[in-house]
């Protein structure tokens, strides 16, 4: 029988204060730092979900955006990389369609139900961009948010069923070239879109399963804002205690990742035999039902503690900046120059895995991996080892006002747990909060001015303990 | 192995000014200093037998001497090791002249930094293995954390520590003043040094070293040949060069409040040169205070004061023009400026004039032995010169 393992859910740190884009309007919504995107949040949350389940037991990854940086060439592998995964993982895409989270869920439970694969991972994030000033602009916010489907013996819920929908609608989309969202009239895609779609997709769910609303302790929905959902709900007759806060005033509409980010929420409060409803939007609908098991209890860091775990940022150019949507300066604006892809595809277990190497004859933990060891001076006798989901302290820090780019960054030596030291850029802190002997921990980033993306691990002070 | 002391003498050199040389173009600055050196020496163009040439960005091969000088078909090599370049050509010109191979060698340093602008600094070529995960950082990003480590390691304050550092540009600043051919020339106070713009922290603007253009240029003999060209030569002592392996950067406990790389080279020019107490024995010397830190730091490396008190040594004075061992009495790099390939040339410049007494107001009073350290490169991978020069007996 067919479940979700294990959830996890990534929301970056930075959150906009909407005040900021326009006086008077209320909440703060998720932004993702300069330094991330969907690949990136996609990367993190799957961490979150994989926790300390054998990444080699993993035998799928699919990953939904409707932001991957490219628009030809795999993210999945990306993200496969850097949680390094098997050489023969499948690894796919939804990308594209706002329910992509979902369509990928529905994959990888097809995938799990026909035997093809016992553990598949689905990881999705989004990062989307309204024109400044919209009121997309204020909805959208950033997060990503992961499961792990496989046997229903060890899962914390398992999928009684699902039901889809196809629609053909012009009402939300993005060209090629475009950075921004395009929408059609309100009254429109909301009448026709949305709130026809998820009624159907939830009428035609309940009569395939022969259940009504009253058989759920727990109804999750998609919604482009808080006025849809409203109204969605008022028709659908779930009453309040049932539904799942949405959290519009502290995170925003995160696309296609939205819906998976709301059911981890609902998964964190869920008692055993609770059955929970997903409903998604996007050219369609996709409705999953969930039942609870005896191992609920097991939790990651999920969407409750990074919901507590913010920074504010009350400077609304500095978002616009951040989404490259306000041009820098000529000055600080150093392009970072090409590297050699054949340099990076070399270098990949470094930088996209940050595997050091262990010494088989001393001991020593070394990176940027070493042929030669650099204490015994043994050649060639090492063991890889991972470090990037290991802990660390800052051993020595500056904040180098004079490299250029967006803000001056904090540059580090970070001593490792069990050995190692590496040259690391502090993120998501403060040069105020920097220390010698800050405990960090590690997380994928990108660069910022680059020619193409380049992602690698930085060091940031311990989000959340425990 | 053999010391190369008393092997080599200098009998001519030459020094272009430094600075912002925007209407001087790379060869003009190798013209001037060679032709400066000819001159001192008394000799032609044609009496030399060979050269070497010391740069870290712009020159390739021998020719980059040859085209300016009209040097023609002899052996010119460029030598490339980071800021110790012009020291490092100059250590295969001496140990060609000791191997008895010619008796007159050209040694050359040059730099045009100014063309290329700050990106030439951090250019991702240049430590292609910190991509992607440090940022193009200028060089003062390595020194600051050592700064840090430095101040955290011996308790000291950001304000005990930054006055430490303020009071090393102050003295190199004081020193520039009297130095005709330095980049910067003007006193400094120490609240200036302490409230100047944050480079990198903790360093700020007055703990950072010039970007300059310029050349410098040093004629080599046999010794037993120096009295041929003038009484007054110059003679080499020890060398030494030592290069890290990133041992302080792949190993986590290495500390980094001292550059090892600095204590080997000075154990090997040391040992060359028969010296034991160094505080006692050098009278003056020529430290690559790139950043106000490694000036600090490399007291300590090269035994000028113990571990740990470079702070008290400086503020007493045993550093200044008139301490007991005068460091960078030009101005150093802070202020007589740094064209990478040309720095370790300069050095032993003023190392050359001061035992010939022809520092003007900088001159010691009975210089007998002048010492000059460059060091360059990453954490844990640097490398390091440091050279040793005495009058005649």
């Amino acid at each position: 029988m067919l479940g979700i393992v294990s959830y996890g859910a990534y929301i970056p740190v930075w959150r906009l204060q909407r005040s900021a884009i326009s006086a008077g309007l209320r909440g703060e919504k998720a932004i993702a730092g300069f330094d991330e995107d969907s690949i990136t949040m996609g990367v993190a949350a799957a961490v979150d979900c994989v926790g300390n389940i054998e990444r080699n037991s993993i035998d799928g990854l699919i990953f939904a955006s409707t932001t991957s940086p490219y628009l030809e060439k795999q993210a999945a592998s990306i993200v496969a990389k850097a949680l390094d995964l098997r050489r023969d993982v499948f690894t796919a895409d939804a990308l594209a369609c706002l329910r992509g989270g979902t369509i990928a869920m529905r994959i990888a439970s097809d995938m799990v139900r026909a035997g093809s694969a016992t553990r598949v991972l689905v990881t999705a994030a989004d990062c989307r961009l309204g024109a400044p000033d919209s009121h997309f602009e204020q909805d959208a916010g950033d997060g990503g948010a992961a499961f792990m489907f496989g046997d229903s013996s060890e899962a914390i819920a398992t999928v009684v069923g699902s039901y889809s929908i196809s629609n053909e609608l012009m009402d939300v989309w993005r060209l090629p070239g475009e950075a921004f969202v395009n929408t059609e009239e309100d009254r429109f895609i909301e009448e026709e879109g949305y709130l026809k779609i998820v009624e159907e997709a939830i009428s035609g769910t309940m009569n395939k399963y022969n259940l009504t609303s009253k058989d759920f302790a727990k109804a999750v929905f998609y919604a482009p804002n808080i006025r849809c959902y409203r109204t969605l709900i008022s028709r659908l007759g779930f009453n309040s205690n049932q539904l799942q806060d949405p959290l519009f005033d502290s995170i925003g509409n995160t696309g296609a990742a939205y819906p998976l980010m709301l059911l981890v929420a609902a998964l964190e409060e869920a008692k055993p035999g609770d059955k929970i409803l997903l409903g998604s939007y996007g050219d369609g609908s996709d409705v999953f039902i969930l039942e609870a098991t005896e191992h609920i209890t097991r939790k990651g860091r999920g969407i409750k503690a990074y919901v507590q775990s913010k920074m504010i940022i009350g400077d609304y150019r500095k978002y616009l900046k951040w989404r490259k949507i306000l041009p820098l300066d000529r000055g600080r604006s150093v392009l970072i120059p090409k590297p050699s892809l054949k340099e990076m595809m070399r270098r990949q277990d470094e930088v996209l895995c940050m595997y050091g190497t262990k010494c088989k004859v001393c001991g020593t933990v070394q990176y940027p991996p070493q042929r030669v060891c650099t204490k015994c001076h043994s050649k060639d006798e090492y063991d890889k080892i991972r470090l990037s989901d290991k802990k660390g302290e800052i051993y020595t820090w500056t904040v180098d006002y004079g490299a250029g780019g967006l803000e001056p960054p904090i540059v580090t030596l970070t001593n490792i747990e069990d050995g190692g030291r590496a040259f690391c850029i502090l993120a998501d802190a403060s040069p105020e909060e920097v220390r010698v002997g800050l405990p960090v921990e590690f997380s994928f980033r990108k660069s910022y001015q680059e020619v193409i993306p380049e992602y690698f691990w930085k060091a940031r002070p311990v989000r959340i303990n425990g | 192995m053999e010391s190369i002391k008393d092997r080599v003498a200098i009998v001519g050199m030459g020094c272009t000014k430094f600075g912002e040389l925007w209407d001087k173009s790379e060869e003009d600055l190798v013209v001037e200093a060679a032709y400066e050196a000819y001159e001192d020496a008394g000799v032609e163009p044609k009496d030399i037998q060979a050269a070497w040439l010391g740069n870290v960005r712009t020159a390739m091969r021998g020719s980059a001497l040859a085209i300016p000088l009209k040097l023609e078909y002899i052996p010119i090599s460029r030598v490339e090791n980071q800021c110790c370049s012009g020291t490092d050509a100059f250590r295969n010109a001496c140990y060609a002249v000791a191997a008895g191979i010619y008796d007159l060698v050209l040694v050359v340093g040059f730099e045009k930094l100014k063309d290329a602008g700050p990106e030439r600094l951090r250019a991702r070529y240049q430590y292609p293995d910190l991509f992607p995960q440090v940022p193009l950082g200028l060089p003062a990003q390595e020194f600051a954390l050592k700064a840090t480590r430095y101040f955290h390691d011996y308790g000291l304050s950001y304000e005990k520590g930054k006055r430490m550092l303020s009071r090393v540009a102050v003295k190199n600043h004081h020193n520039g003043t009297m130095s005709p051919k330095a980049h910067f020339r003007k006193e400094i106070t120490i609240e200036q040094a302490m409230k100047a713009p944050m480079i990198a922290y903790p360093l700020g603007l007055f703990d950072a070293c010039g970007v300059s253009d310029g050349a410098a240029a040093a004629i080599v003999t046999r010794s037993d040949l120096a009295r041929r060209f003038r009484d007054d030569y110059v003679l080499v002592k020890g060398i030494g060069v030592s290069s890290g392996a990133k041992q302080a950067q792949l190993r986590d406990d290495e500390d980094l409040v001292h550059f090892e790389e600095n204590v080997r080279a000075a154990k090997m020019a040391y040992e060359d040169a028969g010296i034991s107490d160094p505080l006692k024995e050098i009278d003056l010397a020529e430290l690559h205070d790139c950043f106000t830190i490694t000036e600090a730091i490399t007291y300590e490396d090269l035994g000028f004061c113990p571990r740990g008190k470079a702070r008290e040594y400086v503020e007493e004075g045993v550093f200044d023009l008139d301490g007991e061992l005068a460091v960078n009495p030009d101005g150093g790099l802070k202020c007589f400026g740094h064209p990478l390939g040309a720095s370790g040339i300069r050095m032993i410049y003023e190392i050359y004039k001061q035992m010939q007494y022809k520092a003007g107001p900088r001159q010691r009073k009975n210089p007998r032995l002048g010492l000059t350290h460059n060091l360059g490169g990453t954490t844990g991978a640097y490398t390091v010169s440091v050279a040793i020069f005495g009058q005649k007996e």
